[in-house]
């Protein structure tokens, strides 16, 4: 029987119900489901960056011991492309749209060309792991090679080579947000200082720990396909597959997304392996599994970032920001992801109003296609691409200016606000008091005393700088209306189903999706403190279409805001009902009814109560009930927000910079974020910890590198591409500020992603710093290796 | 990856584990530790048919002192050295040295022995080895032979140890009297193999002169070589910060530099010539000078 918890939990570093789980090897991953019978698939990919596919010859393949069956494209007969499920197109009425997207296809197994590295033609199904792999080995392919482009900026240029007959000169979109008029008018104004910079922002591979895996098994005698599969948002998965890709029943598709090792945002998108998985099984009628190896997955999971920037701003004399203009090519890859053409428009365009009251802005974007890996959402996705440009811009101007770039940002900080601050680029903020986490950062940084450090240091030949990023972030993107409007092809709402069972215990099933983000403990906080019933009375169900309600999934730092916020109405409304029952029990009127502390009370009369477990266990044994209402004690809600949420914050980075080798050390990592209320703090912290330790990697070594000439991927593997470990990291030194939302009943914002956004631009800034007595007042290009900071330090007109 | 099929041995003794390099020749590699092979099996750049492992054979690993050698055992992990007192108080460089290889989980599982046999260009011993001028000790059917350093790193992942042998043993000279050695790397920032390692060994003799300088170079070329214009420019001298930046500056002579993502020639051979310079400056400072 349910008993009373006694302390509030909202708000407490409780330690992750999830963790002994994953920390003991007891996981259930997509990999360590087995079922009888299963077969399993090896892909057989294409080695070239680009090429036509004259003729498979499978047959030496088909004579390997263990080999069951192989399929080519041509064998997939009245299966569609992989959808694009965000459309640019000027018929939609999106506003923005310069150029229409060009919807190319993008099928399961390609049969007229590769058009990457990677790029499957055939899967073989075999008998065993291995066999299926050797099976693939022999598969005979007679390639065509063709000239391939890799590179962002050369994709659309003329005489490049072209990929898809749909998009000519490999142009996929012209977009722009802005007033170019204003914008135009402001770099005009009289004793403007303007500066133009070039800024890339390189392609970024996701390595999420656990790589991408699926089981498909179809029960040939219900008719029904179950799909194990690494997903953020399994239902997505399903609707995808089935109306779109096999046009398969949706009540006849089951998608579990068990425990799942990490995403990052690669995990979103509906591939190629799944729905050839599926398809393989409902025709050999066998289970069919693919797990990839690492070096499949650096191959075929969505990249991210890969953006060129040309960035201007104007600045008044008194150092108010006047006008941004920006003009970005982003790099999509070879097809559409799921959602490519979303990350640089409306996650991009829309934040480049930055913190800072800006009263110009004009922005174009232009998505090319290229033979790489397609590029889609990546931990923080458009959003750390507009910080970088706008941090770094804002940083250059600065310095063109002579001032003081703390003091500039300062000057230009759009005023404490709740409710709404209507930007230049669209969006309303809800709430900000950007000044509050800056101040707070500057004191723990002790601002004057570094500069006065940095001097000295300097006159011992030393290269030590300061690098900030004053950050804003929009998640849970939303309302559905909206978001419609501007060519999603998806709603962005959230469910939560709240079932509370006769003995009190209660199981929650959210349409949300943890794979790292502790949501077993986060969700049951939220309803322990709001039904008054210890924790462990609590159970969080997510990740199986056969449970849960239809639900969006975990992506954008939506899952608090969003997912918790459905999860709270259906509680809301459990307590609602279990007051009627309560009513009745204590013969008082249902007004008259307080809940809290698990105990239902007639108002102002302590002794006149029922425990929570009593109610429960009556809405199931409804021996003695109120009339008109219905047995059981379970809510559904679906909760649509009214608005986006912007956390925002303050981070700075101090480093130092060897000037033999050009090798970055950090020093110090300085973080003040505000994330609104916060539920777990030992839980953001752990999002902002890793976050930031993912921007510093694509400040400081991360890279997907694709040969120029061969389009061949050079850092396909963790012994080439480099991410960023603990021995790079400095102590973190960490505070927030508290400026909750007005979008959402428990003033949360979300914390997945602004460590992503602040690091970066803060390192890239510090490393400039660090330079400008040599006289660098930029750097162009990330990933800052040792080698591109001494190649910049040799060419320096104040180097030795 | 999985690796192509393969047949799996396991020899109890060093005899028994030739006779099967013997039958299968070329088929067949040797497995110690099997951080270098195995991920080249796993990508399937090595398929050997037949694998010899050496873990079940006794007596191939251990560390002891041999006069004024320390005798290491090819199967001693890279962390049984870090490890070791006798290594700590009688040639702490070498412990320093596999000290900086990979992670801890590369360094429990790989080998001495493997290490220079296989000669991964950006491996870090062979800078200490020509250093410290260590042999190698190989066993074939027909007995043991011992081959200097300078005579072992043949070329790229190339030995002088024969088809038909086993690297059996790492002989490593202590240092004389009045001698200090370092070795400092400049890591690859995900594999952490060394861009550029040097290793310098000084000996001073009663006026503070250098009397010795030994400097081994890997990383940089497709193999690791012996810094003889940094030898030559140390040697009789008194080395203060200028004679060691003067000797130094000739760290990427000889060194057939190889570009690539980490570095082109030109930053290459400059990392050479720092950490020259860097190995040459702390090991003079603990020889005393
Ligand atoms: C992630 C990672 C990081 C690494 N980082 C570094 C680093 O920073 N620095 C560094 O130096 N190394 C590094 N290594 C390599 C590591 O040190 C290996 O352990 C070593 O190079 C090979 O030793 P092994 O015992 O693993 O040999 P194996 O992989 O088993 O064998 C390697 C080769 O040597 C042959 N061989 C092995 N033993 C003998 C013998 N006794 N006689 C004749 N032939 C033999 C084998 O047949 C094979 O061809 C790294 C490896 C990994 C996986």
């Amino acid at each position: 029987m349910a008993t009373v918890a006694s302390d509030r939990l909202f708000g407490k570093s409780i330690k992750r119900r999830e963790d002994p789980r994953f920390i003991t090897g007891r996981g259930q991953y997509v990999d360590d489901v087995k079922i009888p019978g299963m077969t399993y698939a090896a892909f057989v990919r294409s080695p070239h960056a680009h090429a036509r596919i004259r003729k498979i010859d499978t047959a030496a393949a088909m004579r390997h011991p263990g080999v069951v069956a192989i399929f080519t494209g041509k064998d997939m007969t009245g299966v569609n492309s992989l959808p694009c499920g965000w459309d640019l197109r000027k018929e939609k009425n999106v506003p923005g749209v310069v150029q229409d997207l060009a919807m190319v296809p993008h099928m399961p197994l390609t049969s007229d060309a590769a058009r990457h590295v990677g790029d499957p033609v055939a899967v073989v199904i075999a008998d065993s792991h291995e066999a299926a792999i050797d099976g693939a080995e022999k598969v005979q392919v007679d390639w065509e090679p063709l000239p391939a482009v890799t590179v962002t900026e050369r994709a659309a240029a003329s005489g490049a080579p072209k990929l898809h007959d749909g998009a000519p000169g490999n142009v996929a979109f012209k977009w722009e947000i802005g007033d170019r008029a204003a914008t135009d008018a402001a770099f005009k104004t009289a004793g403007a200082v303007t500066v133009k910079k070039r800024i890339v922002n390189q392609r970024l591979v996701a390595n999420a720990m656990e790589p991408r895996a699926c089981l498909a098994r179809f029960d040939d005698a219900t008719g029904e396909l179950t799909l194990w599969v690494t997903s953020q948002n399994p239902h997505v998965h399903r609707l995808l597959m089935c109306a779109f890709v096999l046009g398969i029943p949706e009540h006849k598709v089951r998608v579990i997304a068990p425990d799942v090792g990490g995403g990052f945002g690669s995990k979103i998108f509906l591939y190629n392996e799944e729905v050839v998985c599926s398809w393989v099984s409902r025709r050999l009628k066998r289970p069919v599994r693919w797990t990839a190896s690492r070096s499949e997955a650096y191959l075929t999971d969505a990249h991210g970032r890969d953006h060129v920037t040309d960035a201007e701003i104007a600045l008044g004399r008194d150092g108010k920001i006047l006008g941004l203009r920006v003009k970005t090519t982003a790099n999509l890859g070879a097809y559409l992801s799921t959602f490519a053409p979303a990350v640089p428009t409306f996650l991009y365009g829309t934040l480049l109003n930055g913190v800072y009251a800006i009263p110009a802005i004009h922005c174009e974007v232009t998505g090319v296609f290229s033979n790489t890996t397609a590029v889609d959402a990546y931990r923080g996705a458009g959003r750390p691409e507009a910080c970088y440009v706008v941090e770094r811009i804002v940083e250059a101007g600065a310095r063109a200016a002579g001032m003081d770039v703390a003091d500039l940002r300062k000057k230009n900080f759009i005023p404490k606000f709740s409710g709404a601050f209507q930007t230049q680029v669209a969006v309303v903020y809800d709430s900000g008091d950007y000044g509050a986490a800056w101040d707070r950062m500057l004191q723990m940084l002790d601002y004057r005393k570094f500069r006065a450090e940095q001097e000295a240091a300097r006159k011992q030949g030393r290269l030590l700088g300061i690098g900030f990023s004053a950050y804003i972030e929009a998640c849970s993107i939303a309302p559905s209306k909206l978001v419609g409007a501007l060519g999603a092809g998806a709603g962005l709402y959230e469910s939560g189903k709240v079932r509370v069972h006769p003995t009190g215990m209660v199981t929650v099933y959210t349409g949300s999706h943890s794979h790292g983000q502790g949501h077993e403990t986060t969700f049951a906080q939220i309803v322990a403190d709001k039904l008054g019933i210890p924790i462990e009375q609590v159970e969080i169900v997510h990740g199986d279409t056969g449970s849960i309600p239809f639900g969006m999934g975990t992506y954008g730092s939506r899952s608090a805001s969003v997912g918790g916020t459905a999860i709270l109405m259906s509680l809301n409304k459990v307590i609602e009902k279990g007051k009627r029952i309560a009513a009745h029990l204590l013969e008082a009127s249902p007004k008259d009814i307080d809940f809290s502390g698990g105990q239902f009370q007639v108002k102002g009369v302590p002794g006149k109560a029922v425990p929570f477990g009593a109610v429960s266990l009556t809405a199931y044994i409804p021996h003695n009930f109120p009339e008109g209402v219905e047995p059981g004690l379970e809510e559904t809600s679906f909760y649509d927000p009214s608005n986006f949420c912007f956390p925002f914050g303050a981070h700075a980075c101090v480093v130092e910079v060897d000037r033999d080798t050009g090798n970055v050390k950090i020093l110090r990592y300085l973080a003040v974020d505000d994330v609104g209320n916060v539920i777990n703090p030992m839980i953001v912290d752990g999002m902002v910890h890793g976050g930031i330790a993912q921007g510093v990697g694509q400040a400081l070594c991360e890279g997907a590198v694709y040969d120029g000439q061969s389009g061949q991927l050079v850092t396909g593997t963790m012994m080439d591409y480099a991410l960023p470990k603990a021995d790079m990291l400095p102590m973190y030194e960490t505070d927030r500020t508290v400026t909750p939302t007005p979008v959402n009943p428990m003033g949360v914002k979300g914390a997945g992603e602004t460590g992503t956004i602040a690091a970066t631009p803060a390192v890239v800034n510090a490393v400039v710093d660090a330079l400008a007595p040599l006289g660098v007042d930029h750097i162009e290009e990330m990933p800052m290796t040792a080698q591109r900071v001494w190649k910049i330090i040799q060419g320096a007109k104040g180097a030795r | 990856m999985y690796p192509a099929a393969f047949d799996y041995h396991a020899p109890s003794s060093v005899k028994e584990a030739l006779e099967l390099l013997g039958k299968h020749k070329d088929d067949a590699k040797l497995l110690a530790g099997g951080h270098s092979l195995i991920p080249m099996m796993k990508l399937r750049l090595a398929q050997p048919k037949h694998l010899i492992d050496l873990r079940k054979v006794p007596g191939l690993s251990g560390i002891k002192q041999d006069g004024n050698m320390l005798a290491i055992g090819a199967m001693t992990t890279h962390w049984e050295v870090e490890s070791s007192a006798l290594v700590k108080s009688k040639l702490a460089v070498l412990s320093e040295t596999a000290a900086l290889i990979g992670d801890p989980a590369v360094r429990n599982r790989g080998t001495v022995g493997g290490s220079i046999a296989h000669a991964d260009p950006a491996a870090d011993y062979p800078a200490a080895m020509i250093a410290l001028g260590a042999e190698m000790v190989c066993e074939g059917a027909k007995g043991r032979r011992t081959v200097k350093v300078d005579d072992w790193f043949k070329g790229l992942m190339t030995t002088a140890v024969g088809e038909d042998e086993i690297l059996v043993e790492v002989r490593v000279p202590v240092l004389p009297a009045s001698s200090g050695a370092a070795y400092l790397k400049f890591p690859h920032p995900a594999s952490r193999f060394a861009v550029v390692g040097v290793a310098a060994a000084v000996t001073l003799d009663g006026k503070g002169m250098c009397s010795k300088a030994s400097v081994g170079v890997t990383g940089a070329g497709t193999k690791a070589i012996r810094a003889k214009g940094v030898e030559a420019g140390c040697a009789g001298k008194k080395l203060d910060a200028a004679a060691i930046e003067a000797a130094a500056s000739k760290a990427a002579e000889g060194v057939d530099v190889q570009a690539d993502l980490q570095g082109s020639v030109e930053y290459k051979s400059h990392l050479c010539r720092v950490f020259a310079k860097r190995a040459l400056t702390e090991a003079v400072k603990r020889a005393g000078g």
